[in-house]
């Protein structure tokens, strides 16, 4: 285990200890406050372009399986956290830190994570790098090169292949921003045939499917510049029902007419508060998003259905008479709690009617 | 929704004596949940037994009633006060067992009370063993195969059915009390005796065993609007088979992958709907098989807890007060979350640090036996400890308990992992002990079934000493910190360096080397913390930045045992609201989770660390406070004062020097000469010639105990050359033995006084029921005395006066005195808080110890406006609480050896009302009707007709063997005689097992027919019957045989006439 290092774009330095690959990862620093499930997180595609910190105490305590990858991948360019360990487990024999290091990911350990929390939360979301190789100047020149992440659309990067999944209940087409295989999987477990289709897919090539719905996924990046998407959904809209999760959310929003802004430090974790409208049930959530939909002024048809007891963003709209709904959260979990799990019945619910 | 406006006064159970499973965790919880709801406007009844307890401080409720916990004084105290409405679910097991009480004997119907937080359906659900497991099968939440069973014929049918190993449960008891297991049909039968005797209904579950399954406990709490959260999920390092009150526990779990974590999230949740909890706190245990996946529930309990409150100082989330507040109305997301303000309580808090509870043992009291952990639980405190990692916290927290005894080393590794084989209190460090010698993770996790992740860390701290060099100026900084990051105290470093602790200190100092203070924030940082929880650690930036005005220090009492339970703590949390008072910032520095000082709502700043020199230095340095208290929490600070002054630290109140003066006995005894005050003659010796020697000129009987001793640790008395040479043999006693002339029949006193060192205020002198020689721990008191006579009143005041001047006191100081021929002899003076300090302070209605931090913080008695007169329209009683239920091998006597766990108060017109309400407060209520058994040593005989004579008068019948039978008979009064157990059935066990007998009075003789004897207070401690074994106890119990419950008006504190 050798010395590494941590960098923030305003020139905070943090000594850690490379327990992962050899290399340099540059992009967006962000932390998740999620305590385990930590191999499903880093398979996560909407971490692309991110740098992510585990603010658990350690990590890596348990083996890892192929039940618990969200995709094919490691995502996030590094991985950053008080202890990485390498335990065996039940799910597998190969620990977290050596399935890394098999994955090429740069991880370090022994860095002061709490220090690092406390500094986005207090300084908003910055870009940072962390290396093996370089030295703090060195990389700090390169972080501050490095483009960041706003007006970036990652969604056809994130993609995965056109496939499908389940094969009765009523077909809907899920485009592919970036799509976990815990929501193929909801989808699927729900009673609905999937068509998956990558982003950039158009309304024309969606409609040819013969969907009775349409879902959009989770993904990186900034929502605002994911346009061919947006410009898909325009062209479905109220033609079949429309359901979004997270970055879907936000995409639906932009549809319907709304903007997203940047929030300070995103929302990463498993312990969520979210409100519903229609009840005043309070769920505890899956959140992994640094961008928020603005509700300041909702267009005709447009509600605000859920809301973060956190912060008072904006955690899901519908549009009734669009068919559209869309939540910023994630029901499938994976890691985290099933609180939101019904929301897969009540898309199929509302496909089927 | 909002608060209920249908309720205006809400009387709150409180938990009762400190026993074993149910300690000072329920002060805490029923603390903040008085408060919580004193703040929302209601009326507040509260009813505990306890002075002990903050709780029960006549601030904290409209009305207080130290009173028994059962149906007679509650319907009293709902007639006198008409409650709307119960809260049950703050006061433990003893709470809810009473509302279930209330509501069968129509209390509740009759004067129109509603439960709130748990109805009688939902505790019923939870606690009836069978319908918690119908309910289970309904909602498709798996339970362990099990029958009930409600005597041995039935239990011997269902064991053929469940197939062995089986776990037995009665139902309806406290922390798992009569549990055990039994491995083959031969162990059943005692096993099945005991548990069927232990529950209240003679019912038990008897259950397939997942003895070395893995338990981990969820804390859900519910609202009315179905909204539900989990606070914390607790893992246990020990397996299912052991306690989880003795069990090593962690927050958050650490070795759970999501499918694990949410299984249990999602049952934890089916299970607290399905059973119908509200409004309010639960806590689930389940078993989860690793390698299978399989999990099943196996209990959950509808109420705050000990794990509650384990979880609300882990994460920062205060589930009593939160529950508290749901009770009336409010829903999860209408509540703030107390540490960030800004977000709701209707969220899961997250952890980026790693917080581990060891539980304290204190066996070397009861037994000399190696007694294994089973599914009852035996430890009698705990501590906790947060670290950056999961060996940080878990070295903290092993120093953090501050062990009497020693680790009985094995010979060998072997030997070890073989004894590891049956868990015992000792297993953890056992397990460090043969990793220190090349035991491995796996061997560890074969031998205790502890899981490889956490033998893996063991090892991991065990080893950390290795890489450091043996001489401390050797030691880098790297080395230093690599060190301490891993889990490594100063002392640690000093065993292995051969250092002091303080030297380790001063060169980790001169290294740079320092802990950081970080937030317990419920949110691992995401929002900023406006509350103010510490724990240190080794970070690169510290989160606790100086505060605006002076501080105070008050250190904490660390883990309850036997000699240092929550009347410490009780004092330690008056010092805090003192310091505020008089304005200054209080900072509290404890690790115990069972305490209302680890509130982080009872101080300006906590730091949940372990009260040793190495963590109180590193905080006094960190905030530069004006000075420490160290006189209010018992041995524990006070052995820092002197090391805390030598580097620097200003101890407030009393000095070390003059502390020192009263502990030290050369010293002590040249003051007493000098003073003019007499003491029973005493020396110092060590070897056995020595002591033979040194003891033939104190004379005998004597008193003998190591010259350090805490609750009275190996004390003793002997009568003779052969005894002493006995006791040598036992207890082995290391450097210096200190030999006290033992008087005799003598009456000891307690007196709790203030003093600036020059004018001292006596706040309270007690004469104890028992005499001299049972430890005043252990004794009944009285306040005021009731039989010592004006005069002698009088000199012990004067002389607690004399001493506290000459000493330097500045704060409190107790002295006990033993009254003989109407001489006081001094036994021992200690200038700090007593046990009865609390007592004192609910008795007489004086804040003893506001006034003595006042003195401490530079007033002068002058200054505190003290009452003048001293006039009682009442007397009070504190009785102690035995744990012999809990070891029913143990004889319960009592002896020079403290044992007691907690204690009650009664307060009435007379001493019997008093004393026959402290009776029924603990457990130990007289009876009424019935038959006493008698026997005494001959040297109670002169006693025993007076005895039987108030036993007769009050229509009880007399039961008695041989020579006690005769000096009863020969009085006159009617008697039975009964066979001794060496006659020969039927004897008086049987009559005793067979429920034929009301109440025990079994006196030891101090020689010979000892077995006789043990084996009769064992039966009835089996029994459930009242056990008296002092012949003063004897006298009172008797005397007071006549008092009807019915009539006897209960006491509110608040209506109490002083001065």
């Amino acid at each position: 285990m050798s010395a590494a290092v941590i960098v923030l774009e305003d020139g905070m330095v943090l000594p850690c200890r490379s327990v992962g690959a050899p290399g340099t990862a540059l992009g967006e620093m962000v932390f998740t406050t999620g305590m385990n499930g930590y191999q499903e997180a880093v398979t996560d595609p909407s971490y692309l372009g991110q740098i992510l910190t585990f603010s658990a105490p350690m990590i890596g305590n348990y083996g890892t399986g192929d039940q618990a990858l969200e995709s094919g991948r490691v995502w996030p360019g590094a991985v950053i956290a008080t202890r990485i360990g390498d335990s065996p487990g039940v799910a597998g024999p190969v620990g977290f830190r050596s399935w890394l290091i098999a994955q090429g990911v740069v991880a370090v350990e022994d860095a002061d994570t709490r220090r690092l929390v406390r500094h986005l939360r207090d300084h908003g979301a910055m870009r940072g790098g962390v290396s093996t190789e370089l030295g703090a100047e060195e990389l700090l020149a390169l972080v501050r090169e490095h483009p960041p992440l706003d007006d970036r659309d990652l969604s056809l990067e994130a993609a995965g292949a056109r496939r499908s999944l389940g094969d009765n209940g009523p077909t809907i087409v899920a485009v592919d921003c970036g799509m976990k295989q815990g929501i193929l999987d909801g989808l699927a477990g729900s009673g609905m045939r999937v068509e998956v289709v990558p982003a950039g897919t158009t309304a024309e090539a969606i409609l040819a499917l013969g969907p009775d719905g349409v879902f959009i996924s989770n993904g990186p990046g900034d929502p605002a510049a994911c346009v061919p998407v947006i410009d898909a959904l325009s062209g479905v809209l109220g033609k079949v029902p429309v359901f979004g999760i997270c970055l879907g959310h936000q995409l639906l929003s932009h549809a319907l007419g709304l903007r997203t802004e940047k929030l300070p430090f995103g929302h990463r974790g498993a312990n969520h508060p979210v409100q519903r409208a229609e009840d005043g049930v309070v769920e505890i959530t899956v959140q992994n998003h640094g961008y928020a939909v603005v509700a300041d002024s909702l267009p005709d048809g447009v509600e605000v259905t859920r809301t973060s007891l956190f912060d008072g963003s904006v955690e899901g709209i519908a549009a009734p008479e669009l068919l559209a709904a869309s939540v910023q959260y994630h029901p499938e979990a994976r890691p985290g709690p099933h609180d939101a799990t019904y929301l897969f019945r009540a898309f199929r619910d509302r496909v089927a009617s | 929704m909002p608060r209920r406006e249908d309720i205006r006064t809400i009387m709150v159970l409180g938990s009762g004596p400190i026993v074993i499973g149910q300690a000072g965790e329920f002060d805490y919880s029923g603390t903040q949940g008085c408060r919580a709801l004193r703040d929302e406007g209601y009326r507040i009844v509260l009813v505990n037994s306890n002075p002990a307890t903050i709780m029960t401080d006549p601030g904290v409720a409209d009305r207080t009633y130290v009173e028994p916990l059962d149906v007679q004084a509650a319907e009293r105290i709902i007639q006198a006060e008409q409650p709307d409405a119960i809260l049950p679910t703050l006061g433990g097991q003893t709470a809810l067992n009473l509302a279930i009480d209330l509501a069968e004997a129509g209390v509740l119907e009759r004067h129109g009370v509603e439960l709130i937080g748990a109805d009688v359906d939902v505790i019923r659900r939870a606690e009836d063993r069978d319908l918690f497991k119908e309910c289970m099968r309904e909602v498709g939440v798996p339970v362990l195969d099990s029958r009930i069973a409600t005597d041995l014929e039935g239990a011997r049918e269902a064991a053929d059915v469940l197939g062995y190993p089986i776990i037995l449960r009665p139902a309806f008891t406290l922390g798992g009390e009569g549990g055990g297991v039994a491995l083959t049909p031969d162990d059943l039968e005692p096993v099945v005796t005991n548990a069927l005797a232990a529950s209240p209904i003679s019912q038990v579950l008897m259950e397939r065993s997942v003895t070395g399954w893995d338990e981990i406990e969820l804390e859900v709490v519910r609202d009315r609007n179905d909204n539900a959260v989990i606070v914390c999920t607790i893992e246990n390092l020990d397996p299912m088979g052991v306690h989880t009150g003795d069990s090593v526990t962690v927050a958050p779990a650490m070795t759970l992958d999501d499918r694990e974590q949410q299984l249990l999230r999602d049952a934890a949740i089916q299970v607290v709907r399905a059973v119908g909890v509200e409004t309010g706190g639960a806590n689930v245990q389940f078993a989860l098989n690793r390698a299978t996946g399989e999990m099943v529930v196996i209990e959950m309990n509808p109420r705050v807890s000990r794990s509650s409150a384990l979880a609300s100082k882990a994460t920062g989330f205060p589930i009593a007060r939160i529950a508290a507040r749901l009770a009336i109305g409010y829903t999860l997301d209408e509540l703030p979350n107390d540490i960030t303000k800004v977000t709701p309580a209707s969220f899961e808090p997250t952890l980026d640090y790693v917080a581990v509870k060891v539980p304290r043992f204190a066996f070397e009291k009861l037994t000399e036996d190696r007694v294994p952990l089973s599914t009852y639980m035996q430890s009698v405190g705990e501590v906790l400890a947060l670290g950056r990692t999961f060996g940080e916290a878990l070295g903290k927290a092993l120093s953090a308990r501050e062990l009497d005894a020693r680790l009985d080393e094995p010979a060998s590794v072997d030997e070890a992992l073989e004894r590891l084989r049956k868990p015992s209190w000792d297993r953890f460090d056992l397990m460090m002990w043969a990793a220190a010698r090349g035991s491995t993770a796996e061997q560890l996790h074969a031998s205790t079934g502890v899981h490889p992740w956490f033998t893996h860390e063991i090892v991991a701290l065990a080893t950390a000493a290795e890489g450091l060099p043996e001489d401390l100026a050797a030691i880098d900084h790297d080395q230093m910190l690599d060190a301490r990051r891993r889990g490594l105290t100063d002392r640690d470093i000093a065993v292995r360096t051969g250092a002091s602790e303080a030297e380790v200190g001063q060169r980790r100092h001169a290294l740079g080397v320092r802990p950081s203070y970080r937030a317990v924030d419920t949110c691992a940082a995401e929002f900023a913390a406006i509350t103010p929880y510490y724990y240190g650690t080794f970070g690169t930036e510290s989160e606790s930045t100086p505060l605006d005005r002076p501080s105070v220090v008050v250190l904490g009492s660390g883990p309850n045992r036997i000699g240092q339970g929550i009347e410490f703590d009780y004092c330690c949390v008056h010092a805090a609201m003192t310091a505020q008072e008089l304005g200054y910032a209080a900072i509290m520095i404890n690790c115990n989770p069972e305490t209302v000082s680890t509130d982080h709502g009872v101080s300006d700043r906590l730091y949940m660390e372990p009260v040793t020199l190495d963590a109180v230095l590193d905080i006094c340095q960190a905030e530069q406070p004006l000075g420490v208290i160290a006189q209010l929490g018992g041995q524990t600070p006070l052995r820092l004062a002197a090391p805390l002054k030598a580097a620097g630290v200003n101890v407030l109140g009393t000095s070390p020097e003059a502390i020192d003066m009263a502990e030290d006995r050369g010293r002590f005894g040249a003051l007493l000469g000098d003073l003019g005050l007499k003491a029973p003659p005493w020396a110092m010796a060590e070897g056995e010639a020595d002591l033979l020697a040194a003891a033939e000129d104190v004379g005998y009987p004597a008193l003998v105990r190591p010259s350090y001793v805490l609750g009275g640790r190996a004390m003793a008395i002997v009568s003779g050359p052969d005894e002493l040479r006995a006791w040598m043999a036992k207890e082995k006693p290391q450097g210096l033995v200190m030999v006290d002339r033992f008087l005799a029949g003598a009456t000891e006193i307690d007196v709790d006084a203030l003093s600036d060192g020059e004018s001292t205020w006596i706040a309270g002198v007690m004469e104890h029921v028992e005499e001299a020689g049972v430890h005043s721990g252990d004794s009944a008191c009285v306040l005021p005395p009731q039989g010592i006579g004006d005069d002698a009143d009088a000199d012990v005041r004067r002389q607690a006066a004399l001493l506290a001047e000459a000493i330097g006191v500045k704060g409190l100081l107790n002295v006990q005195f033993a009254l003989r021929d109407g001489t006081a002899y001094v036994i021992e003076a200690n200038p700090r808080a007593s046990r009865t300090v609390p007592f004192v302070a609910k008795a007489t209605g004086v804040p003893v110890v506001r006034h003595a931090v006042r003195l401490m913080l530079g007033e002068s008695i002058g200054d505190l406006g003290l009452p003048a007169g001293r006039a009682m329209n009442h007397v009070a009683v504190k009785e102690a609480v035995l744990p012999f239920a809990r070891f029913p091998w143990a004889d319960p006597v009592l002896g020079p050896e403290m044992r007691s766990t907690g204690e009650v108060m009664g307060i009435g017109a007379t001493f019997t009302e008093a004393f026959a309400k402290a009776q029924r407060g603990a457990r130990q209520a007289l009876p009424r009707s019935g038959t006493v058994f008698l026997s005494v040593r001959d040297e109670d005989k002169p006693r025993v007709a007076g005895l039987a004579a108030d036993i007769h008068a009050a229509g009880l019948e007399i039961v008695a063997t041989g020579g006690t039978a005769s000096a009863v008979a020969a009085a006159g009064i009617p008697v039975r005689e009964v066979n001794k157990i060496s006659d020969g059935p039927p004897h008086v066990a049987d009559l005793i097992l067979g429920g034929e007998v009301a109440m025990v009075v079994c006196t030891p003789s101090g020689r010979g027919d000892r077995a006789d004897g043990a084996i009769i207070r064992r039966a009835a401690v089996r029994a459930g019957v009242p056990c008296i074994t002092t012949i003063e106890a004897a006298e009172a119990g008797a005397q007071s045989l006549g008092v009807d419950p019915s009539v006897v008006a209960p006491v509110a504190l608040q209506d109490l006439v002083i001065g």
